[in-house]
């Protein structure tokens, strides 16, 4: 079942094209890590398909009414304001402001704080806590919301190791009920091992878009990032690792 | 605590202070006449202090406070920000500039609502100009810059009034207005008042489950099917109607929507929508309790209550700073 399609959608700014003709349908038990180097418009597609940001084309997410969309996707913006100091388990709650007041609140939440680890911290102010400690906090907030589409701005960066395999791990099992998460990410080993799809970005359009191992192919990398790297797959699962820089240019 | 528990003790604090209020005054009489004759029986001269003079202070003071303390609340909220007050909008320079010409141009003078009627013009004139200058789509500095061009327009418009003013007991009243008192409003006022009131307390406090969402930023709480536009034009109307009638009647009272707002807002868990009733309560209970005090401290000197709440008020404020300097904040 598609829960995104996107058509030709477009997002100009002060005349410049910053996301041209975007072309994409996300369907339930899809793991979708969008890839990009900064300025690729990566943000820009991720606000736009969800109506926060005025675009031409159609996103089928934009066109619907606010409340409606928010029972269908829950989103995790880039910048991790939390302007107040609430305590963890009523900033998690917050993601139940779509569905009205419901007895499936509480075991919503209950579950969103489980599956991120935050069971010491619920009680803790939530401004009080570490960079990465928030971090985990607001993704637990949009998993509370229980849609069937995620979308997340950079959700793991910031995090320590062990939380960066736990969230991948617990967006993959989310793809794995039938539901559908689309994240962008810059850790390109966390998406080669852990997503269903890759999306490459590049100068605000799609320069590739498949399974991990046909869009980290040593061209792509080249051309988009710059860059080589070691791609296998092992005993172990896929093992990517990106090794140097191609231009000369770059300090 | 308990919100339930808050907002009851909080009640409970109104409920003291507004029959202190009722009970002093510098008739000095005792409770025993006074009782009966706020429901209009005994003594004719008594009855008419208690209902006329004392009942309408009262009932003002709950309902100044209660729109001060709510409407900091909320701005608060909105612009996530522990430092914005109601005045940010520019209602209340913009309803003091109202009452200022009411007062100048003899119309308060002339007719019994004038001044109040004049100032509330003052302040619909600033939502209007606030919401044709930060355009309808939703953010919140827009908002702010409007605001704050507005009552800086307002207060030099204010001055010059003053400053061209031929008539010095014109200027000292007005000066003495814009300190801010409920000494000597009638029942009239609060008729004046409370459909103003019930208008911007029940938008504002509709907005509580908005201003929640809007703590985790503009995008999210979009996401979350929030509606800016609509979210901003309920707060800008709520707030200027509530800020609007709070000046007209009782002119400029400062200090009340900053810092009730912050004293109230760790009981209630930080959360914006809990701290909307506790504000408004907390505003109330406030006050009451300083319109009592200027009674109480100076009663032939006619003290006036903005005075009291800006002296107690800063200092008080400084020492929230003092404090939260200390949690690196």
């Amino acid at each position: 079942m598609s829960l995104l399609t996107l058509q030709k959608l477009t997002v100009a700014r002060h005349g410049r094209a910053v996301l041209n003709g975007i072309d994409l349908t996300v369907t339930g038990g899809e793991f979708i890590g969008l890839l990009g180097p900064n300025g690729a418009g990566k943000t820009t597609l991720l606000r736009a398909a969800l109506g926060l940001l005025a675009h031409g084309g159609h996103s089928s997410l934009a066109a619907l009414p606010a409340g409606e969309r928010a029972r269908r996707a829950a989103f995790m913006a880039q910048g991790r304001d939390i302007a107040w100091p609430l305590p963890v388990e009523r900033l998690v709650a917050l993601g139940r402001t779509p569905h009205g007041r419901s007895p499936a609140d509480a075991p919503a939440v209950e579950r969103a704080i489980a599956a991120l680890g935050l069971e010491p911290l619920r009680h803790r102010p939530a401004t009080e806590l570490s960079g990465g400690e928030q971090a985990r906090a607001l993704i637990a907030r949009m998993l509370a919301q229980e849609t069937p589409l995620l979308v997340a701005d950079e959700p793991v960066a910031g995090l320590d190791p062990a939380a960066q395999i736990k969230v991948m791990q617990v967006f993959a099992g989310i793809a794995g009920q039938g539901r559908a998460v689309l994240a962008s990410l810059h850790d390109l080993g966390m998406a080669a091992r852990h997503c269903t799809r890759l999306i490459l970005m590049d100068g605000g359009r799609i320069a590739a878009d498949g399974p991990p191992e046909q869009v980290l192919h040593a061209g792509n990398l080249a051309r988009v990032f710059g860059i080589t790297a070691w791609f296998a797959a092992t005993p172990q699962g896929p093992v990517f690792q990106p090794l140097d820089i191609l231009t000369k240019e770059l300090p | 605590m308990s919100q339930r528990l808050l907002l009851g003790a909080l009640s409970a604090l109104v409920l003291a202070l507004f029959a202190g209020s009722v009970l002093i005054g510098p008739a000095g009489l005792g409770p025993r006449d006074e009782v009966p004759a706020l429901f209009g029986r005994g003594d004719d001269l008594i009855a008419m202090v208690m209902q006329e003079i004392r009942l309408p202070r009262a009932i003002l003071g709950v309902l100044l406070g209660a729109s001060l303390g709510l409407a900091g609340a909320a701005i608060q909220g909105f612009l996530r920000n522990p430092l914005a007050e109601p005045g940010l909008i520019g209602t209340s320079a913009s309803a003091a500039l109202g009452a200022v010409l009411a007062i100048q141009t003899g119309l308060a003078a002339a007719m019994p609502l004038g001044l109040p009627l004049a100032a509330l013009a003052g302040a619909l004139v600033s939502v209007l100009l606030i919401l044709l200058l930060a355009g309808s789509r939703g953010g919140a500095l827009p908002l702010i810059l409007a605001g704050i061009a507005i009552s800086a327009l307002a207060g030099a418009a204010t001055s010059l009034v003053l400053n061209l003013s031929p008539n010095p007991f014109a200027a000292n009243e007005i000066i003495f207005w814009m300190m801010g008192s409920l000494a000597d409003r009638s029942m009239l006022h609060v008729w004046m008042t409370l459909p103003f009131f019930a208008l911007g307390a029940g938008l504002l406090l509709a907005c509580g489950r908005g201003l929640d969402a809007l703590t985790l930023g503009e995008d999210t709480a979009a996401s979350m099917g929030l509606r800016m536009g609509r979210l901003r034009l309920a707060l800008v109307i709520g707030v200027a109607a509530l800020v609007g009638s709070a000046t007209a009647v009782a002119g400029a009272v400062g200090f009340v929507g900053l810092v009730v707002p912050h004293l109230l807002r760790r009981a209630v868990g930080a959360s914006p929508s809990r701290l909307l009733p506790a504000s408004a309560l907390g505003g109330a209970a406030v006050v009451l309790a300083a319109d009592i005090a200027v009674r109480m401290l100076a009663p032939g000197r006619d003290l006036k209550l903005g005075v009291l709440t800006a002296l107690v008020g800063a200092p008080f404020f400084l020492h929230l700073i003092w404090r939260t300097r200390g949690d690196g904040a």
